[in-house]
């Protein structure tokens, strides 16, 4: 089997002062050319995860403790320079509000070609690579999109610029962050199918963080669920959805609409609210709400047991056992 | 309807609107300092005669009244005022016997020169120091950097002044405003020498506020998405500083800039009298002791001219920084 191209372990993220776990042992591989999905709640720190990986985390929370290797390389110990060397070139990012995510008073075309400039030297044919990836991504009128200011975009465009950014660069890894979610529904749909082809063309590596898992059930190949800064569930998409094993993965997709139901059910849904991830103690995170809870649930916190096909978390897990 | 739209198009359009503006602040300020003169004690005659108006006959002065054009309704001096001002006539300084735009010749290039040297000095020092104190927000540098800031602010212009004439003057025996006013082009190395610290006491009012607009408009900016966006794609860090947040942060700074060349105008006032400058503010600090009504009601137009241009500028700057401000 191959090596893993990028593999988080025992990632553990916390704020500086004050301290408050965000994240708490997380742990997960992602091959070379494959599509993992990260689905959870507000909160659930899917976000601070992935942002740990080229050290992006906002002021005032960092990483405590574990290791994020990237092809064989650990990037806790790398020195921001050579972090920067990473960024953009071997890993590249998607965010989810490309209403602020783009420089307002900087030319498209000069925030792209600055994706470029940052690893290599600039030529002529440097500009003409910011006109192919930004056709690529359908952008109508390359030339005047290049001189285009940011404000004169709409939303969709403006994520389609940021996705032309990413691939720019020709990464092995694309990391995006809920880049669907302030978007409307109809242009979710494009943006996803764009990724999609950028990603079977490319070959690429994609790591997509999402609440929704209607979005990425058919993007990713495989899926990560997180639930108050833990990983509760992984497993194969079709595994997840036909057959959940935590009690937490199964509320969450009982509590999904389906446009086959004949009989009009009520959604289900989790009864309770998300638990913080740092009031979590000796206990399995979830145990508050659980419809399964036992007296072990509060007396320790459970592991992440399994294969990569189907991993859980939970002493007394549902579903059939693989 | 078309026509009308287009018609209310026009007239609310930014040019028209800032004119407007212009056009009544400018307005305001002639009404303003026209009165205000006129509240004040004493006049024309007792600024002339001093405490000796005490023994002139009722007749000499109504005739002295009528001489200096004081004896007329106040609306009536108001118009031929500013009736002649308009044509280029600016008055005549009695005292000296010139007219107020020969004075004004010579003296407003040293006001502007003051000016110019203060606000570049002021931005520089409050840019640089801001970006320097925003580095790292709590640490010593920062706390160096905000003590700066606060005690610039609190430090009066005209005691900087007199603490920098006392001490070079009397310990270094170093006092280059005693000789006589030099300009730039006659000896430039004088000139150097006679606005080094009046440049630089004005500058140090001019960079607290703008050290302290720089510092939080970084703060604010360097927590923004796209920044996050520019070190993704690994832009080094001193770009993402300059191009990325210093960009985005110049706003705030170019406004406070401009509010600021306004307070320097009036700070310039004293600090030229200090230092011995023939400027605008010597010029009408004089004319106010004097109570050359004239001579003070055209400078005092002149600097709200000066005021009112940097704001033009200040706006010109805006839609050269920020594409989002329509023109």
């Amino acid at each position: 089997m191959t090596s893993p191209l990028l593999s988080v372990k025992s990632l553990g993220i916390s704020t500086v002062q004050d301290p408050k776990i965000l994240v708490k042992d997380v742990s997960f591989d992602i091959y070379p050319g494959e599509a993992v999905g990260i689905v959870g709640e507000s909160g659930s720190g899917k976000t601070l995860s992935v942002l740990s990986i080229l050290n992006l985390l906002p002021r005032g929370v960092h990483v405590i403790e574990g290791c994020i290797t990237y092809k064989g390389d650990d990037l806790t110990t790398f020195s921001p320079e050579q972090m920067r060397g990473i960024r953009g070139k071997d890993i590249a990012m998607v965010y989810q509000d490309p209403m602020t995510a783009l420089n307002p008073v900087m030319k498209i075309g000069k925030q792209l070609l600055e994706a470029i400039e940052s690893h290599e030297k600039v030529d002529v044919r440097s500009e003409q690579r910011v006109r192919d990836a930004l056709g690529e991504v359908g952008i109508p009128d390359v030339d005047r999109a290049i001189k285009s200011y940011p404000h004169e975009f709409s939303g969709g465009m403006r994520q389609r610029v940021m996705i032309a950014m990413a691939l720019l660069m020709s990464p092995q890894l694309l990391i995006a962050d809920e880049p669907t979610t302030a978007l409307d529904v109809t242009i979710q749909q494009q943006i996803l199918s764009l990724v999609a082809e950028q990603r079977r063309k490319r070959n690429m590596s994609m790591l997509w963080i999402t609440h929704d898992l209607g979005v990425v059930a058919n993007l990713v190949d495989r899926l990560i669920v997180m639930y108050a800064g833990r990983i509760v569930e992984s497993g194969t998409v079709k595994e997840i959805f036909t057959n959940p094993q935590h009690p937490y993965t199964a509320g969450l997709l009982s509590s999904l609409p389906t446009t086959s139901d004949p009989e009009r059910k009520r959604l289900t849904s989790i009864a309770g609210v998300p638990q913080k991830p740092w009031l979590v103690g000796d206990s399995c995170s979830f145990a508050p709400r659980c419809f399964k809870v036992k007296a072990d649930c509060l007396e320790s916190a459970p592991r992440l047991e399994g294969t990569l096909e189907k991993s859980v978390s939970c002493f007394h897990a549902i579903g059939v056992k693989p | 309807m078309q026509g009308i739209t287009r018609l209310q198009r026009a007239l609310f359009s930014p040019f028209v609107t800032k004119t407007f503006s212009i056009f009544t602040t400018l307005l305001g300020i002639s009404v303003f300092v026209f009165i205000v003169l006129r509240i004040i004690p004493g006049n024309t005659i007792t600024g002339s005669f001093g405490i000796e108006t005490g023994v002139l006959t009722p007749q000499q002065i109504s005739e002295l009244r009528h001489y200096y054009g004081i004896d007329q309704s106040l609306i009536m001096q108001y118009v031929s005022w500013i009736k002649s001002f308009l044509s280029g006539q600016l008055g005549y300084s009695f005292s000296t016997g010139v007219s107020v735009l020969k004075l004004t010749k010579s003296a407003l290039p040293v006001t502007i020169e003051l000016a110019l040297i203060g606000t570049i000095l002021g931005v520089i020092m409050g840019i640089a120091v801001g970006m320097f104190s925003a580095r790292k927000p709590g640490s010593f540098r920062d706390f160096a950097g905000q003590l700066f800031g606060l005690l610039a602010l609190a430090i009066p212009g005209f005691v900087l002044s007199t603490g920098i004439v006392t001490v070079m003057a009397n310990v270094f025996h170093y006092f280059p405003n005693g000789f006589e006013y030099m300009t730039p082009w006659e000896n430039p190395w004088m000139n150097f020498q006679q606005m080094m610290f009046p440049g630089l006491v004005l500058g140090i009012a001019v960079a607290a506020p703008v050290m302290r607009t720089t510092r939080s408009a970084l703060l604010e900016t360097v927590d923004k998405d796209f920044v996050r966006t520019a070190h993704g794609k690994g832009v080094p860090p001193r770009k993402v500083a300059l191009k990325h947040v210093l960009r985005n942060s110049l706003i705030p700074i170019v406004t406070m800039t401009g509010i600021q060349f306004g307070y320097l105008l009036g700070g310039a006032v004293i600090v030229e009298k200090i230092f011995a400058l023939p400027g605008m503010g010597r010029q009408v600090l004089d004319a106010i002791t004097k109570r050359e009504y004239a001579t003070v009601q055209s400078t005092v137009m002149i600097f709200a001219i000066l005021f009112v241009s940097v704001n033009v500028l200040t706006d010109l700057i805006y839609r050269k920084i920020d594409p989002r401000i329509k023109k």
